[in-house]
């Protein structure tokens, strides 16, 4: 094993107790890093109180705790400021927010622009806004290898289009979106941009302020953190329109009888007891990706995905989904073994110690575009190396013998 | 980690590969739909009856190994089946793989689905098309298709 690999896996404590497991799921769950595992522990043994409610010396701590992980994730989204970080359960519960708080600010007819792209946490939550408001919901169309076909972009944003919302990174396919065309186009719209990160956050700290957006959400548990951790970053200014999603303690000005008044952001947004030591030990997870050299783990992540597009390209009757260059993609590769189901492989490839998914991904538009019921996925993570590759392309060789 | 060659018998990838049942009837008394929606799996299944008993069976089914294997065992076997003894069936089914039982007597060869009791996340495969069956069986005299998701759920406007 490759002696950075090596030093990577020995931090994330699932990796390292499990030495013969090849991890390829990242994509759906990364691993934890033993940092965010300390934080959370050393949270809830030694600080564990409720924020923003105590007076006393371990709520302040716990408090203190909570505004330091706000600031470290607005650090890693180069926000303009901590109060422009809600935290979330996660980057469906911001999508979710996104389109219940900004989406009561539109009107009947208002355009939501979309992609057949989306993960099913970026399309139900607009089909439900759609029947709830009667917003009228557009598809930005993917092309043959799933990258999303922007030819028509002006004319899709033609007609009041006040959002769109996109994925930064395919979940099936890995491919890229081109943010900066998107975001060009919606200026030129008046539209804002909502982008779920939740793929790209575990391949490289971001920075929302370059991509241009207006939101940006993603998720805790994709980025080596805890579960149940989420982040929506918004402009402050469009943070500061928007009425709450959710009614609670934490999130109110005054209440009485007659009338309640907000909080300002981000607890505005956040009603009720947060999710103190997840946001904690995803600001611990957020914390040490800011210290990694991401140039050379891109390098190396790239250079892995590579490998696994030529060997899968070498089997016969399996047709790779995505952009044929690894360039072109995050290292997610997908793939579909004609007479083989996803489930079948997935279940073989258990049995030789490889963490796959199969299935629809979340994704059933997509895969509808890409002629497809479901597919297998590898997912390469920084804590991947060449033997993971090289134990996937063998156990193929395995699943067709098992079961054909 | 668990040897899946158990799993992927014979018996289980023969009965797939007959696909016993595959096709459409030209009139059928019931009919559903029932989906997988972790997955995307899908049964259609058509029935007959002819004095309450099953007359002829039919159905199209997009899954897995299990998946079709079990569709393939309904179309073979399901024939002369009332809807009770159908349902006394898929609940033998689903305990032997939750292992409180031996199985179905009557159905010896659902005990190729046996080592499917190591995987959890498989059993909706192999009880999916029992349970599309039984909602056929249901729809009987009802006039219509029954769409359905495992969990009932259906969002307006969704694809």
């Amino acid at each position: 094993m490759n002696a950075a690999v090596s030093a990577l896996r020995g931090q994330f404590p699932l990796l390292a107790a499990a030495p013969g497991l090849h991890y390829l799921d990242s994509a759906a769950t990364a691993q934890i890093h033993r940092a965010a595992l300390d934080a959370v522990i050393r949270h809830e043994t030694t600080r564990r109180a409720n924020v923003m409610r105590g007076t006393y010396a371990l709520a302040e701590a716990a408090d203190q705790a909570f505004d330091q992980a706000r600031q470290s994730a607005a650090r890693f989204l180069n926000a303009g400021s901590a109060d422009e970080i809600v935290f979330t359960s996660g980057a469906t519960a911001a999508l979710n927010l996104v389109a219940h708080a900004f989406g009561s600010t539109l009107k009947a007819g208002d355009r939501v622009l979309i992609s057949v792209a989306e993960h099913h946490s970026n399309f139900v939550p607009w089909q439900m806004l759609r029947e709830r408001t009667g917003i009228e919901l557009a598809l930005i169309p993917v092309a043959a290898d799933g990258v999303l076909d922007l030819a028509r972009l002006a004319e899709l944003m033609r007609s009041r289009c006040r959002l769109v919302a996109v994925t930064q990174c395919s979940n099936v396919t890995g491919a890229w979106t081109d943010v900066a065309a998107i975001v060009a186009a919606a200026r030129q719209a008046g539209a804002r941009v909502l982008l779920d990160g939740a793929q790209a956050v575990q391949h490289g700290p971001q920075d929302v302020r370059a991509l241009g957006v207006d939101f940006y959400a993603f998720s805790g548990h994709k980025c080596f953190g805890p579960g149940g951790i989420g982040v929506l970053w918004g402009r402050a200014e469009l943070l500061a329109q928007m009425p709450p999603f959710l009614g609670g303690g934490g999130m109110i000005g005054e209440v009485t009888f007659d009338n309640t008044t907000w909080a300002a952001p981000p607890q505005r947004f956040e009603a009720g007891t947060p999710p103190i030591a997840q946001a904690i030990g995803l600001a611990a997870a957020l914390d040490w990706m800011m210290t990694l050299d991401w140039p050379q783990i891109h390098a190396r992540e790239q250079r892995l995905g590579e490998l696994l597009i030529e060997g899968l390209q070498r089997i016969p009757q399996l047709r790779l989904l995505g952009p044929a260059a690894a360039a072109s993609r995050a290292p997610i590769v997908a793939f579909d073994i004609e007479g083989l189901h996803p489930h079948d492989i997935c279940q073989v490839l258990d049995s030789n110690g490889l963490a796959l998914r199969g299935g629809h991904h979340c994704a059933q538009p997509l895969l509808a575009a890409l002629g497809v019921d479901a597919c297998t996925r590898a997912s390469i993570a920084l804590y991947n190396d060449a033997a993971d590759i090289e134990a996937l392309l063998d156990g193929l060789v395995e699943v067709r013998r098992m079961l054909t | 980690m668990n040897d899946a060659s158990a799993l992927y018998q014979d018996a289980i990838k023969q009965m797939a590969q007959a696909a016993h049942g595959h096709g459409q009837l030209e009139s059928a008394d019931g009919e559903a739909r029932l989906d997988n929606p972790l997955c995307g799996d899908r049964v259609r299944i058509q029935v007959a009856l002819d004095s309450g008993r099953i007359s002829a069976i039919a159905h199209q089914t997009k899954g897995c190994l299990l998946c079709r294997a079990a569709a393939s065992l309904l179309g073979a076997r399901a024939v002369g089946h009332n809807a009770a003894a159908i349902e006394a069936v898929a609940d033998g089914l689903d305990a032997m793989l939750k292992g409180a039982a031996p199985g179905p007597a009557a159905w010896p060869e659902l005990a190729m689905f046996v080592p499917a009791r190591a995987y959890a996340s498989r059993h909706r495969c192999v009880l999916l098309p029992f349970r599309a069956l039984q909602a056929a069986l249901g729809k009987v005299g009802a006039g219509a298709t029954a769409n359905a998701t495992e969990n009932h759920g259906e969002i307006k406007g969704a694809r």
